[in-house]
């Protein structure tokens, strides 16, 4: 036993570790798979010679080839509904939507095949497909580029929906995700695609789906955030301290299934919560947390949940998409205002 | 364009062969194939509809006037290929090998039915319109990855071809040349919708210019010709061509649906009087009389073996057991999440 234990922590400290962005742990994600499984394949427009608009697949068609990092028509249903054909016949495609705002398309292939083919066949047919997609406003993008809808995707049954926000969990998430038998929407926030770097293994690694993670530990309110929300609840919660105010923030990580032990379990300590998150309010994830605590922790609450949030309006042009997005002054408010109830 | 698109004919409406060049193709063993697989067909379809109307199935979808576009069809395919099917395309599965048993489940609102077949490659039938495309082209693309020779055939209808899936499917297709056999039945009507007004242009075979690949406009009440448009088109898919547009020209001599009343868009009399020319069954009948094959013991005994057949069928559907409720949850994922264990426990609980 003691022998074991101590190969493990000398293996530990040999990690090779590399220093990435968000958008480099994606690439990392997904050449750890296509070097692992010859079955993963990479479907998508620009995604090949290009490595894609934002080169999340910078390098992979150069050293894979043109079989499995395949350069799309501008075709989003195509290219969805072809992957469906792929995946029943055995391959494990993974498609890039250029901009989450663009998957519209595509909507139709995923609400009527991609998350129904297990259920309709009983499982004779399965589909282990995942599509990857930038989402979120905040960098300027044209009109629609800058949609965040989860929503629609987590009310939809049969598919599990994903959003990291670090180099970190964006790589380990995004091999759970192609290593999942069940369809993953992957939405990789883009304003932080670019952000801070963080240390990443090296080798292959993989984080459950449905599991959040506690960044921040506190005893007075929860913050609840995922994706670009992360940094701007992060910041919140700091800059709360110096009023004697600490908070647990939760990074859910997976928008479907929730983790919902882990809300119970930071709702019960703190007893007030405030939810962040940067898609409309009416029907949002924050709608659908805010049901599990009531499910789970009714009778801990010291306060109402309050939720900032992107408005019940289209994402409005970048001139004013900084009004519209939650900020760390919204959320400061929100948390004082449940302390103080 | 109808020029440019002839209709392609082996056996015309009188039963006769249009070309010596075709002796070949009425062979007494393969004659007799297509007429019992399409009495078959007809059988099963009345059933299908009788049924219905005693109130012992759900909705049914009749194919009746398509027999020989999807008897030929289905007929050309090799075993380990692809079947990509409408919900009327039950006739096409059923030749190509669906159990006849799930058939049925399925118009009985049965999950189990879903599945045409647990051995042949042939996926549920598509219920929205044209999405089935895609999938087909990518099917095939992964039988060329696996190195295999094997096609996909994805069934549509005339309406289909206003989708955008339809230009979706094809175009990627003939991109990457994946071995695909796309196969329109044009039958005249999208529900009450006629061809004309579904399309500015003449023929469905010509839109296979936009897409550089071979366009075929072939007589869908002659299954001589389906049989042999098909072939042609997989043999070219397997020898890495690309795919191929086939428009069957054919007829739906009922309703869309047994929901549907075609009195209220289209003048039936009219379709029974050209029911009587262009039946697909009758002109193989011709033929058969023509040739001296039509043998009166033979048809007697086949009917009774497709009579026996399809009442042992229905007898097990009516007998299978009951339905399930769990069911609706133990397939989403893999894994059940954890909302829907606990809505199965919540739902179980309730009903015991």
């Amino acid at each position: 036993m003691m022998i074991s234990t101590v190969k493990n922590q000398v293996d530990q400290i040999n990690i090779e570790h590399k220093s990435l962005t968000l958008i480099q742990g994606v690439n990392e994600g997904l050449k750890t798979m296509l070097q692992e499984d010859e079955n993963v394949l990479l479907l998508g427009e620009d995604i090949g010679v290009n490595g894609g608009v934002f080169r999340a697949t910078d390098g992979l068609q150069k050293e894979f080839g043109k079989r499995r990092v395949i350069d799309t028509p501008l075709s989003e249903a195509g290219f969805v509904g072809t992957a469906v054909g792929m995946a029943l016949n055995g391959l494990k495609p993974v498609v890039e939507i250029q901009f989450l705002g663009f998957i519209y398309p595509a909507y139709e292939q995923i609400a009527t095949h991609v998350t129904r083919t297990r259920s309709r066949t009983m499982g004779h047919y399965s589909l282990p497909m995942v599509i990857r997609a930038p989402y979120g406003a905040g960098v300027r993008s044209p009109e629609i580029h800058s949609d965040s809808v989860e929503a629609l995707f987590t009310h939809m049954p049969g598919i599990k929906v994903v959003c990291p926000s670090n180099a970190y969990d964006a790589k380990g998430l995004l091999i759970a995700a192609i290593e999942d038998p069940d369809p993953v929407l992957f939405l990789e926030p883009m304003r932080l695609y670019r952000g801070k770097r963080m240390d990443v293994p090296a080798e292959k690694y993989s984080i459950e789906l449905g599991k959040g993670t506690t960044i921040q530990t506190g005893e007075d309110v929860t913050v609840f955030a995922w994706g670009a929300m992360v940094p701007i609840a992060e910041q919140a919660a700091n800059e709360m301290k110096e009023q004697g105010i600490s908070c647990d923030v939760v990074d859910l990580r997976t928008l479907y299934p929730l983790d919902k032990d882990m809300i119970a379990e930071s709702v019960q300590k703190t007893g007030r919560v405030v939810i962040v998150h940067e898609a409309h309010a009416t029907g949002g994830v924050g709608s659908e947390i805010t049901s599990v605590i009531n499910d789970t922790s009714f009778l801990y609450l010291k306060a109402p949940i309050e939720r900032v949030t992107g408005f019940d309006v289209p994402v409005p042009l970048f001139a004013i998409e900084n009004d519209y997005l939650p900020t760390t002054e919204r959320v400061k408010e929100a948390i004082k205002k449940v302390v103080e109830f | 364009m109808k020029e440019k698109y002839p209709l392609m004919t082996v056996v015309d409406e009188k039963g006769t062969l249009v070309s010596e060049h075709y002796q070949s193709e009425v062979k007494e063993e393969q004659v007799k194939t297509f007429y019992y697989n399409m009495l078959r067909l007809r059988t099963y379809d009345k059933k299908g509809k009788a049924l219905q109307r005693q109130g012992r199935i759900g909705t049914y979808v009749p194919f009746e006037g398509q027999e020989a576009s999807q008897v030929g069809s289905a007929l050309a395919l090799n075993e380990e290929d692809w079947m990509f099917p409408t919900y009327r395309d039950h006739g096409a599965t059923l030749t190509f090998g669906a159990d006849l048993d799930r058939l049925l489940l399925h118009w009985n609102g049965r999950v189990e039915g879903c599945v045409p077949s647990l051995t042949k490659k042939i996926f549920p039938a598509a219920i929205p319109i044209a999405t089935q495309l895609p999938h087909a082209t990518g099917a095939a693309m992964a039988e060329v990855y696996k190195g295999t020779n094997n096609c996909s055939i994805v069934y549509f209808g005339d309406g289909a071809t206003s989708e955008g899936d339809f230009h979706e499917g094809m175009n990627i297709a003939s991109v990457f040349k994946a071995p695909v056999v796309f196969f329109n039945q044009n039958n005249g009507y999208a529900i009450s919708v006629p061809i004309e007004k579904q399309m500015n242009s003449e023929t469905i075979a010509q839109k296979a210019v936009s897409y550089g690949i071979p366009g075929i406009r072939v007589d869908g009440m002659d299954v001589f010709a389906v049989y042999l448009a098909v072939k042609e088109a997989l043999d070219r898919a397997r020898r890495g061509e690309g795919p191929t547009l086939i428009e069957a020209v054919t007829m739906r001599f009922g309703p869309h649906t047994t929901a549907d009343d075609p009195t209220k868009y289209r003048d039936q009399e009219k379709i029974d009087e050209k029911r009587e020319r262009l039946d697909p069954l009758s002109r193989v009948e011709r033929l058969m009389k023509n040739l001296n094959m039509w043998d009166k013991d033979w048809i007697k005994n086949m009917e009774d073996e497709i009579e026996t057949e399809l009442n042992n069928a229905i007898d097990r559907m009516e007998a299978f057991e009951k339905p399930n409720p769990a069911d609706m949850f133990d397939y989403v994922f893999e894994e059940p999440t954890w909302t829907i264990a606990e809505q199965k426990e919540a739902l179980l609980g309730r009903i015991g």
